[in-house]
């Protein structure tokens, strides 16, 4: 009888443990195509379009997911392919600083004046 | 004088914003992503559509040629109109042409290439489309000029037109 109890609990744990692997992949899939840019329709997410173009890519992530690729060697790959633009999340070169650094300017030029006009200092 | 200064500012501010905006009005909002001229292609492998054989890429471009990878399918409407222009192209010793067919029915694949001519050394098929993406391609018809290293030499995306004929048959001489 106890061995039945253990081969049950051996096959219980050998499915949950493929089931969870399947269901990281599959978090993993949906959070990478969330930020990818589809190139057909282009105000839609890989994820959120159904163009032949994105149900492949979808498929090509899907793959490297499985081959053991991480998700910066994914970005990295598509970025090669179709240029920074693929993904929503830009990085910071020398196209892009102002769009990183502007915010923060405008942040501290915020922070001095709040300072100045309520005599921060004196409170 | 303080007012003045921060009037100057504003205007300065206003009128940058206004200039960037202006600028962004007349840049096109369809994104043509970035041609991988120079760049090395992946390697693949792929189905042949004649025969159920497997190719490699380093198979395909093997010889001290040019090569023209053009990217079909028999449901696509500007396939059919720069084909006459891959047959002119195919009958030129010095280029090889291979057909990657893209998401199509091989029955209809194959009655197209019956009607409209053959233009093609070989042609292998992307069921899936995951072989257009690892060329970095998104669309079709997508052609590439490559060298036998494997190196882009050019990308033409839409059509193969008589202005592009021109350009390939430059790239040939």
């Amino acid at each position: 009888m106890n061995y039945l109890k253990f081969i049950t609990l051996v096959i219980f744990c050998f499915f949950s443990f493929f089931a969870n692997a399947e269901n990281i992949n599959t978090k993993l899939l949906n959070k990478i195509s969330k930020n990818i840019r589809c190139l057909i329709c282009q105000g839609q997410s890989v994820y959120d379009s159904q163009s032949d173009f994105a149900v492949s890519m979808k498929l090509v992530i899907k793959k490297k997911l499985e081959e053991g690729s991480t998700e910066s060697q994914i970005y990295e790959y598509l970025k090669n392919q179709y240029g920074e633009w693929i993904t929503y999340d830009p990085e910071l070169n020398k196209n892009t600083f102002f769009l990183w650094l502007f915010p923060i300017f405008i942040f501290v030029i915020g922070v001095w004046l709040i300072i100045r006009k309520t005599n921060f200092y004196k409170l | 004088m303080k007012k003045k200064t921060l009037l100057i500012i504003i205007t300065i501010f206003v009128l940058f914003c206004f200039v960037v905006l202006l600028k962004g009005l007349s840049n096109s909002n369809t994104y043509v992503p970035d041609t991988k001229v120079g760049k090395q292609l992946l390697s693949f492998k792929a189905k042949k559509l004649f025969n159920n054989g497997e190719v490699t890429s380093d198979e395909l471009f093997f010889e001290n040629k040019i090569y023209l990878l053009n990217i079909w399918a028999s449901w696509c409407v500007p396939c059919r109109i720069e084909h006459p222009n891959l047959m002119q192209l195919s009958s030129n010793p010095s280029i090889r042409i291979i057909g990657l067919n893209y998401k199509d029915d091989l029955t209809n694949a194959k009655k197209f290439i019956n009607q409209m001519g053959n233009p093609y050394s070989e042609i292998i098929i992307d069921k899936d489309g995951t072989i257009s993406i690892d060329l970095g391609a998104y669309g079709i018809p997508e052609t590439f000029i490559i060298d036998k290293n494997k190196k882009v030499l050019k990308k033409f995306i839409g059509p193969i037109n008589d202005q592009s004929l021109k350009e390939i048959e430059s790239l040939l001489k």
